[in-house]
């Protein structure tokens, strides 16, 4: 049996999803800038592939730029909307995913003052502490929604009604690809001026993401070519990915269905690990303020990648902190920044979910986690 | 003019009636080496080897028979008809050449007449040639004791003109030693030492020690990357991959905790020494260099060196770190080897593990298990992969 719960890594591809790439790689193959037909009838597909997103996400089919997934999204928010703002002086959150540290890391060597608000035991912001440092010279807010590692959902709306006050109010990013598909919202609801999504964590293609690029937000390039996508985003459209992941936006339709799955799948599984297994922590919260396909876990006496491999001869798939922060082995920034203790760090599991999953395949899992711990617990007496 | 690649051995010339064997190996392995370039000549003359280039990439070519154990050095070379017309137009080309790679401001002539009956002594050669360069050459000076670029003519069959001798590795042809079985880890030694044995002339094979599932898969893929390297020099590599865990779970149930580390590695020496004795080797390698790890103590070697009949050669007995790095730099799995995937032996890591272990406490340890029964269930599950230089 093959359980992948592993869906904040990436997910499998929808079916539909996998046919219009095919169809766009042999039969819709023109260049949308192409004059003929061939790229007109492309041109037709984005377009409609751009409606299919904006409708899933509650915004104008101009808000959105396709570009070549999170990674891309975030970089372009963060740099190309700093090159409008001629503050230096950024706030974001001790929890973010490596991709937008990275950017800060940058962006600070070159003179920027990076403010970064610590989260507490459950990895939720302290927003005292995010009101004290607020001040008018801000040029950027950026923060996640959903954290890829735990599942702990930021106060986004709450953040977005207190930066509305303000006079001179700073751009508000905000790092929706663990959020989108799993929780309700609007960019519009949660004030936010910048949204970053990726095709592959809703059963869309690798390579593809998109930003929301709120009405009257100038942000600049970050790089330079042939002026697609109105000129934000230069190069020739990825078009089996954009295809793809408007393909994918359209499941998100009827969204209350899906997220109602996740969270049984989820309530299902932690009881069921709760009840079965003692010695372990739950990281961030239980339910409420949780997204509805994490369940971040760690089993004490248990290292995290042992136990994850051992799983993997069962055919069941997870991760320890997150996939990008496990190929080094270093330990996760974000449990650190909840403060967790040495052996809660170390032993910490990530599941997360998808609508694909099943009941059968969730106690399958819990029954062989239990067996595992259990083995595992005996042989590492330390 | 032709461009032919002069490659010279050291060791070999040296062996008695055995040469031509020796040679006859060597040129084996430099064929193989250029194989998939196409077919080359390849050809011993005068106690020389010329490989034909002039159709070849002469970066790649060199790169491959540098790397063939035997060889010490390596020069490109115009080959060209041995008459004073061609010779000083081969010499001026040549010299230009260089000129364009590099700022030569000094230069010498040496010529060796091997052909007496050429018409010019070798002082003669020298004058002449060097003449006919500076009077065909702006911003040239001869200088004979510490000369920028010193241009040798070799009268021979033909004449040879070359100005570069790139070193290469030296040692034996492989397979002029025997065959020997490496404990190869993913770590920066047991390559180092693996490549060290092969340049005496061992043919190479391997054994892989992991914990799966304690270990990750990429650990194994770092060795197989890792012997894909070695193969660029020691060629094709069977590699025996061998699951340490259900013994170590076993040591961990019933040993000190103390003394893991020590009798895993017992377990590792005679699982090889069982492997080398079915794949005919004689005998094994390791990366062991005293002191470095608790192991590593002269009391733990002896614990495991206790462990086999086998020769266990040590080539890195007596080097420093820092010299074992050097050398992986030097062959290109330096970087592979640094790669963050732990090997079996970090897994049980005992906390003060024993670094001055008695070999009669480790021998009454170890008669808590059933070695032989282990050690066979060990190499039944084997799994075997062939390494070979990858395609390009």
């Amino acid at each position: 049996m093959e359980v992948y719960l592993d869906n904040s890594a990436t997910t499998k591809p929808n079916e539909a999803v996998v046919q219009i790439i095919i169809r766009s790689l042999t039969k819709y193959y023109g260049n949308p800038s192409s004059l003929h037909h061939k790229g007109v009838e492309v041109e037709r597909m984005i377009k409609d592939a751009r409606k299919k997103i904006s409708k899933a996400l509650g915004v104008y089919d101009q808000e959105i730029i396709f570009t070549s997934g999170g990674t891309e999204s975030n970089n372009m928010a963060i740099q190309g909307a700093l090159k409008h703002r001629r503050g230096k002086k950024i706030i974001t959150t001790k929890v973010e995913h490596p991709s937008v540290l990275s950017v800060y890391e940058d962006l600070e060597n070159k003179g920027y003052h990076v403010v970064y608000i610590d989260v507490d035991s459950f990895g939720r912001i302290n927003v005292e502490q995010f009101k004290q440092n607020l001040s008018e010279d801000i040029a950027l807010v950026s923060m996640m929604h959903v954290n890829n590692e735990v599942g702990t959902i930021q106060p986004i709306e709450e953040i977005g009604k207190i930066l509305n006050k303000m006079q001179q109010k700073p751009i508000f990013h905000v790092d929706a690809i663990q959020s989108f598909g799993k929780i309700k919202f609007t960019p519009k609801k949660l004030g936010v001026d910048l949204l970053s999504i990726s095709g592959h964590k809703i059963h869309g293609p690798k390579g593809i993401g998109a930003l929301y690029i709120r009405k009257n937000i100038k942000i600049s390039p970050i790089f330079y070519g042939g002026n697609q996508e109105t000129g934000i985003r230069s190069g020739t459209e990825n078009v089996p990915g954009i295809l793809g992941l408007g393909e994918a936006a359209t499941v998100l339709y009827d969204m209350d269905e899906k997220i109602s799955v996740l969270q049984s799948l989820k309530d299902r599984f932690i009881k069921g690990i709760k009840n079965e297994i003692k010695e372990i922590k739950i990281n961030g919260y239980e339910k409420e303020g949780s997204a509805p396909h994490i369940a971040n876990i760690s089993f004490l006496g248990v290292r995290g990648e042992v136990l994850l491999h051992s799983l993997e001869q069962d055919g069941i798939y997870v991760s320890t902190g997150s996939a990008c922060s496990s190929k080094k082995s270093s330990k996760s920034h974000v449990l650190k920044a909840m403060n967790l203790g040495e052996a809660e760090i170390e032993g910490a599991i990530r599941f997360s979910f998808s609508y694909h999953n099943t009941i059968e395949e969730i106690d399958y899992a819990v029954e062989k986690i239990k067996k595992h711990v259990k083995e595992l617990r005996k042989i590492i007496k330390r | 003019m032709k461009k032919i690649l002069i490659a010279r051995y050291g060791e070999i010339g040296l062996k008695g009636h055995n040469k031509s064997y020796f040679v006859n190996k060597l040129l084996g392995h430099i064929r193989g080496n250029l194989k998939d370039l196409g077919k080359m000549s390849v050809q011993h003359v005068g106690g020389l080897v010329f490989v034909d280039i002039d159709n070849y990439d002469e970066e790649d070519v060199i790169e491959r028979v540098k790397k063939v154990f035997g060889i010490v050095s390596v020069s490109p070379t115009y080959k060209i008809q041995k008459d004073m017309e061609n010779i000083y137009e081969g010499a001026l080309v040549h010299i230009q050449e260089r000129m364009e790679e590099e700022d030569i401001k000094t230069f010498k002539v040496e010529a060796r007449r091997g052909d007496k009956s050429f018409p010019f002594t070798s002082p003669e050669l020298c004058r002449e040639i060097g003449g006919f360069i500076l009077s065909h050459t702006q911003n040239l000076k001869v200088d004979v004791h510490n000369p920028e670029m010193t241009l040798y003519v070799d009268i021979r069959d033909k004449a040879y003109i070359y100005s570069k001798k790139i070193p290469a590795y030296g040692g034996l042809p492989l397979g002029t030693n025997g065959k020997a079985m490496v404990l190869l880890s993913g770590g920066i030694d047991s390559p180092v030492a693996a490549w060290m044995m092969a340049k005496r002339g061992m043919d190479i094979e391997a054994v892989h020690y992991h914990s799966y599932p304690f270990t990750s898969e990429r650990a194994k893929e770092k060795v197989i990357d890792l012997a894909k390297i070695l193969c660029q020099y020691c060629g094709n590599i069977k590699l025996h991959c061998v699951n340490l865990l259900p013994i170590q779970k076993e040591i961990n149930e019933k040993c000190p905790e103390e003394e893991m580390t020590i009798l895993s590695r017992r377990f590792m020496m005679k699982i090889a020494q069982k492997i080398a004795l079915q794949r005919e080797a004689n005998a094994l390698i390791t990366g062991e260099s005293i002191g470095q790890v608790a192991s590593q103590t002269i009391q733990g070697l002896t614990v495991t060196n206790h462990a086999v009949d086998l020769p266990v050669f040590r080539p890195l007995i007596a080097l420093d770190k820092v010299d074992i790095m050097d050398i992986a730099k030097k062959i290109d799995t330096f970087e592979t080897s640094i790669r963050p995937h732990e090997d079996c032996c970090t897994v049980f890591l005992p906390k003060r593990p024993v670094t001055k272990p008695r070999l009669e406490r480790i021998l009454s340890s170890e008669s808590n298990l059933e070695v032989e029964k282990l050690i066979d269930e060990a190499v039944e599950s084997m799994e075997v992969i062939e390494i070979s230089i990858e395609e390009e």
